[in-house]
């Protein structure tokens, strides 16, 4: 397992618009924000839908099911960390990590389910693991 | 209206230094574009359009315009990383056609290695207000490097492209860097030697990577009147575009970059197409963003990127497609962290017969200057300029 030691996580740069999503983080849920005009859900959430400019938006629950679409174990770091993108079930492809598994095995296309980690004083951070 | 012949670059530089200690930011400004201004046969005070990007010191293009002592009547300071230089070609030559300047003067500088900067493996510290997508990505850990390596590994499993084809990429620039002075790396390297090299974040190696350098370089762009004068040979723009690729709102798509859509309005805008070009100045901060680029550009098939750069196709004198003869940013030079200037620079020394014997392209009339800014695999601006020898 390359993944034994821990590494500390910045917190992430809360602005308004994006409040509830760190809130549900701290409670264990994942959200996307979804357009009710166009149907589609996208990443990072923004209030102004990116695909068709609607303002009618919404935060949904995500199921927290995903794939790597892609990734790459950085060597050159204290601790060496997987980070990539992963194809949320609910359409969006968003940045993350890849956690508690051994780094040399992930593969594209891999199944991967959410988890959360602490940050240095904020929110936790959906990350991802091996389903 | 078209940019196409309306615009000549008339005088290039590129500072010699590869680590500089003892030289300001604004300096290295200044000497490239002095150097830029001489080699034109031009003086400051034919200046009257400036361009520079966020590597130039203060707000925008005020603190140069004053240290030079400029007097311009236009000024740009688009910031697409480094393939703003690249796009700065595109907008003098647009100016300079409505006539809002003749002499358009834009230079590059920087001092990553002076100032000990963590370039490529540490993630960008936040200034300021943080931009929308930062708490969704600065805490994961995104650096230069890992961010390109996501876009090898996707091109990878699409496609079977393999670290043995990437390293070519390396190789050929290792070929052409042995005969350039000021190259950082001289020693010719092997495919072996690549992908023996550490591994940095996979499946990128020391090896795709390119160098950390400290310089900078200049570009004179003059109105075909100004040209007419000069005693330098001329060469002409054809072509140029720019594109913003994105997430696209969470619609990732790793496998190509802008280099699609700039490099097709380029070719249609100058009337050329792909294979018509006797040389290529392709941007090389890693391997893999010469093989998506050239893909993208229409070089080969999406995909077939691999099998195109093998077996040294990219070496000149011995391969189909010439490319970066100068060594590159993977062997030669990478300013600032920005290389798109450098990119402009070994394309017109091509077209003008300066570049060295040892690797200059027989009758070379046709050539292509392509930058990428930013994060092939976050967001990045692309430029395109197709460039001829009159």
């Amino acid at each position: 397992m390359a993944e034994t030691k821990e590494r500390k996580l910045p917190p992430p740069a809360i602005s308004e618009e994006t409040q509830a999503y760190w809130d549900a983080a701290g409670k264990g849920k994942l959200l996307v924000r979804k357009c009710t005009s166009c149907g589609q859900a996208h990443h990072y959430p923004r209030t102004i839908c990116p695909f068709c400019f609607s303002d009618k938006t919404e935060w949904v629950e995500a199921s927290g099911k995903g794939t790597i679409y892609s990734y790459s174990v950085m060597r050159r770091a204290p601790v060496p960390y997987a980070i990539g993108y992963v194809t949320l079930a609910e359409g969006p492809r968003m940045l993350t990590n890849i956690v508690d598994c051994d780094l040399d095995k992930l593969k594209c296309d891999q199944p991967v389910t959410v988890v959360f980690k602490p940050t240095d004083g904020g929110p936790p951070l959906p990350m991802f693991t091996p389903a | 209206m078209s940019i196409k012949g309306k615009a000549y670059i008339a005088g290039i530089f590129e500072h010699p230094t590869r680590l500089a200690k003892d030289i300001s930011l604004a300096q290295i400004h200044a000497q490239c574009a002095k150097g830029a201004l001489e080699d034109a046969g031009l003086t400051k005070d034919d200046v009257d359009g400036y361009f520079c990007a966020g590597d130039a010191p203060g707000l925008g293009p005020m603190s140069m315009v004053e240290y030079m002592g400029l007097k311009v009547r236009h000024v740009d300071s688009t910031d697409t990383g480094g393939s703003s230089y690249v796009l700065h070609v595109g907008h003098a030559a647009e100016a300079i056609a409505a006539g809002k300047c003749k002499v358009a003067l834009i230079t590059l500088a920087g001092r990553p290695r002076a100032e000990g900067m963590a370039t490529g493996t540490v993630p960008r510290s936040r200034g300021g207000t943080p931009t929308p997508d930062d708490p969704f990505e600065f805490p994961y850990g995104p650096t230069v490097v890992n961010m390109y390596a996501n876009c090898a590994m996707r091109h990878m499993y699409e496609f079977g492209t393999t670290s043995e084809q990437l390293a070519w990429i390396k190789v050929a620039a290792s070929h052409h860097a042995q005969y350039n002075p000021h190259a950082l790396l001289k020693d010719v390297v092997t495919v072996e030697e690549v992908v023996n090299s550490p591994m940095i974040s996979d499946p990128l190696h020391r090896l795709d990577c390119c160098v950390i350098t400290d310089g900078g370089g200049a570009i004179v762009v003059v109105a075909p009147e100004i040209a007419a004068k000069l005693k330098r040979p001329k060469v002409k723009l054809l072509g140029s575009s720019e594109f913003i690729k994105t997430q696209m709102g969470g619609k990732v798509d790793l496998t190509y970059s802008g280099a699609r859509f700039t490099g097709a309005a380029a070719f249609a805008e100058a009337g050329v197409k792909p294979s018509d070009m006797k040389y290529a100045s392709i941007y090389d901060s890693f391997t893999i963003t010469v093989l998506m680029q050239l893909e993208d550009l229409g070089f080969c098939e999406k995909g077939k990127g691999g099998a195109f750069v093998a077996d040294g196709n990219l070496i000149s004198g011995v391969g189909k497609l010439p490319f970066n003869t100068d060594g590159g940013g993977l062997c030669s030079n990478h300013p600032a962290n920005r290389g798109g200037l450098t990119k402009v620079l070994e394309a017109v020394r091509q077209l003008r017969g300066e570049a060295h014997p040892k690797v200059q392209v027989k009758n070379c009339d046709l050539a292509i200057a392509h930058g990428t800014g930013g994060s092939l695999g976050l967001r990045h601006g692309s430029a395109t300029v197709i460039l001829e020898r009159e």
